[in-house]
Order: structure tokens, then C-alpha cells, then sequence
């Protein structure tokens, strides 16, 4: 996608309100109305990645809310894009759109209309509009040596729908994949605030490296990871050392692997893991040593717990690599 | 020998596929043709986890593995 973008003539069109763009690969489009206020815009949709329906709604729109904080903004509005085929029932459809429907409710947002086409395969996510004010726009540029990183979710939901398509994976770890991929980004991105964050992203398609690459060249920072640190989903070792990765994560991996540095004792296995893409994944946050403790406390004080925030790696200078893994 | 032909299938098939060879044929070589990379790559990875060694020619489209099992 990035690659297409680049070649696109896109015109004259420089606008100054335009706060973000195309420019630094990041998660929405973000647009200053007033001094106080601007818009900010994102929409995603894909293919099921569960079997049930209502779960796959509630992932789809989990993942499509989490663009919007990871900007640092509030959810506001949002529109359904569908696409279903008329040979499966109309109840799968109608629990597809309540998945939805729940996860925005939960966000505190509305669903204010939508589109449906008919397709070969079903399709769904959403369009969603958040507001924030310009002041507190939080990009995946601005991350500076000294800060800490920290993951709010475990990677490897790319290796588990994989694994669940091959009928390979236990119930618990399905369990522990579908509750992660339907965990808001709320109670994170709310707890940013208190903690001067300095960036953030959130983690899908391109898989932790592949995130974290692109936030350590738009922030012109390089960026340690621990290797021990990094939350993983159950079984993943396992699954991946079974031949069950997607074919994302080698495509991740042979665009990436001249910008990374593993170092020796890093398997094979924990690298694919590492690049495998994830649906609805975690916020991944820069922000400054000093803190990281406010952060915790804050996060601690919300109402709703994410069950995995880890501090993962920290920021450095700029080296000849973008990404350490250790 | 075994042969399993998962060309026209995308992953996880052809690593299900082999799954079930290597338990339906536990000891026995086995021959697997695929058509992509990342089937090639996972499909080495399972025999390899189950302590095979693999050989690989690239075809004119695609892939033949050779399967050899740990005792042989």
C-alpha cells in the first residue's frame, strides 16, 4: 500500500489544516477545524478472521475505533461497510452489524449510517470520525531518545487465525485471541494524557516490527526492543513452529529485514512472531522514562483493565538501524 | 514414498495436508509440491519441528520438498 501511495498525484492540495496526512504512514487523517478543534478520520475493513459472526463484528469495529486513539482522540461517529453474499443467511449479517453496533455503543460513539454491497465473501468494518484537539494530537513522529515503549496487547493474533483456520488451536487460546482482539484501545489511550506521551501507533497489518519501523523513521529515532518483554498470546511458539504463519509475516519480514537487528540468541520463530500481522493489536507508546510510572497509575485508575501493558524496549538516538531486538 | 500435491491450496492447507502425511505415514519420506513461498517456508518449518530434514528444488512454478524422516 505504501509502495502505491507513493505514486499517486495527488494535486495542488496543500492544505495547512491538514494535520495529518499521508505523509508519515500514519493510522488516520487528522484535520483542524478550529484552534480547539479538529476532525479525525480513518476507516478499515477486512475479511472474517473468526467464525462467529457477532465476534467478528466486535473485532472489526475494535479495530477500526483503535485508529482514532491512537491519534489521541474520542471516538465520535461512525458508518458500516458491508459486503455479503446472498447465499448466507441474513442472520449472519444482522450479527455482524450487532458486534459492531456493541463496540461502538461501548465507545461511547454512534453508529450514524452505512453501505452494503453484495460480494463473493463477506466483508466488514467501519468509517470512523473522532474528535481531539489539535494541541493533543498524538502522531507516531514524535518519539525522542529516553522514552520508554509500551505495548497494550500481546502480538500473534495473525499465527492463532491461522492456527484456528488449520482447526489447531485450543478453545482457551481462541478464547484469549477474540477477547484481545475485542479489548477497546480506550482505557489505554485514555490513560496517554497523564503521561505526556510523545507517540503513538496502534499495532495491525504490518505486525510489532513493522509499526514500530515506521514510528521509529517518522520520529528520525531508532528504537530497542526486549525480546523477553514483548506480551505474546498462548500457544504461539508452538503454532509457529508448526508451519502456521500467515503469509503476511513473511512479507513483513522481506520488507523490513535490512532495518532490523536481532540480536543471536533471537529464534527464528520469535522473529516470524515478531512480523506476524495483527488485527485490532495494541497501542504502541513513546513516551518520556520520567513517565512511565504516571502512566501505570493512570491506567490503573480506569475502569476498564487491559490485561497485558508491558513496557517493551526504549528509545535511542538514531543508529544505522531503525529497530534492535534483543 | 509419499507424495502430496497441495499446489492450488494457500496456507494453513498444504500444512494441514502434510500434518496428516507425516501421521499416516510416520518413518516414510515424504514428496510435497507447492506453489508459494510462504508454503515452502511453513511447510519446512512443521517438518523441521518434527525433526525431518528438508530438501527443496525450485520447480518452474513452485516448489518440491522432500520430506526425510528423523530414523532414515
Amino acid at each position: 500500500m505504501a509502495q502505491v501511495l507513493r505514486q499517486l498525484q495527488l494535486g495542488p492540495l496543500k492544505d495547512r489544516n491538514l494535520l495529518v496526512g499521508l505523509e508519515t504512514s500514519d493510522d488516520a487523517a487528522v484535520y483542524k477545524l478550529t484552534e480547539d478543534l479538529a476532525l479525525i478520520q480513518t476507516v478499515d475493513f477486512f475479511t472474517p478472521v473468526v467464525d462467529d459472526p457477532y465476534f467478528f463484528g466486535q473485532v472489526a469495529a475494535t479495530n477500526a475505533l483503535s485508529d482514532i486513539y491512537a491519534m489521541g482522540g474520542r471516538p465520535l461517529l461512525a458508518l458500516n461497510i458491508v459486503c455479503f453474499p446472498n447465499c448466507l443467511p441474513l442472520e449472519w449479517l444482522t450479527a455482524i452489524l450487532q458486534g459492531g453496533a456493541d463496540k461502538v455503543a461501548e465507545a461511547g460513539a454512534i453508529i450514524a449510517g452505512g453501505h452494503s454491497v453484495q460480494d463473493d465473501e463477506p466483508k466488514y468494518g467501519l468509517a470512523v470520525t473522532g474528535l481531539v484537539s489539535p494541541q493533543k494530537v498524538i502522531t507516531n513522529a514524535g518519539a525522542l531518545p529516553g522514552d520508554v515503549l509500551i505495548l497494550t496487547k500481546p502480538i500473534g493474533t495473525g499465527i492463532i487465525t491461522t492456527g484456528i483456520k488449520a482447526g489447531l488451536v485450543s478453545p482457551e487460546t481462541q478464547v484469549a485471541a477474540v477477547t484481545s482482539m475485542t479489548t477497546l484501545n480506550a482505557a489505554a489511550a485514555t490513560a496517554m494524557p497523564a503521561a505526556g506521551v510523545h507517540a503513538c501507533t496502534d499495532i495491525t497489518g504490518f505486525g510489532l516490527l513493522g509499526h514500530a519501523a515506521e514510528m521509529a523513521l517518522a520520529s528520525k529515532v531508532s528504537l530497542e526492543l526486549e525480546m523477553g518483554k514483548i506480551p505474546l498470546l498462548p500457544e504461539i511458539e508452538n503454532l509457529a513452529s508448526l508451519g502456521l504463519i500467515p503469509g503476511g509475516a513473511y512479507k513483513n519480514r522481506d520488507y523490513l529485514i535490512n532495518e532490523i537487528i536481532f540480536a543471536d540468541r533471537i529464534t527464528a520463530i520469535e522473529k516470524m512472531i515478531l512480523f506476524d500481522p495483527q488485527t485490532s493489536g495494541g497501542l504502541f507508546i513513546a513516551l518520556p522514562g520520567e513517565k512511565e510510572r504516571d502512566f501505570f497509575a493512570a491506567l490503573n485508575r480506569q475502569e476498564k483493565r487491559t490485561l497485558f501493558v508491558q513496557t517493551v524496549g526504549r528509545v535511542t538516538e538514531k543508529q544505522d538501524y531503525l529497530i534492535l531486538v534483543k | 514414498m509419499v507424495e502430496v500435491d497441495a499446489r492450488g491450496f494457500s496456507c494453513p492447507i498444504p500444512v494441514v495436508k502434510i500434518m496428516h502425511a507425516i501421521e499416516n505415514s510416520p518413518g516414510e519420506s515424504i514428496t510435497v509440491f507447492v506453489e508459494s513461498e510462504v508454503s515452502r517456508e511453513n511447510v519446512s518449518r512443521l517438518a523441521q519441528s518434527k525433526g525431518y530434514t528438508v530438501e527443496i528444488e525450485a520447480l518452474a512454478e513452485g516448489y518440491k520438498l522432500i520430506l526425510n524422516p528423523p530414523s532414515s
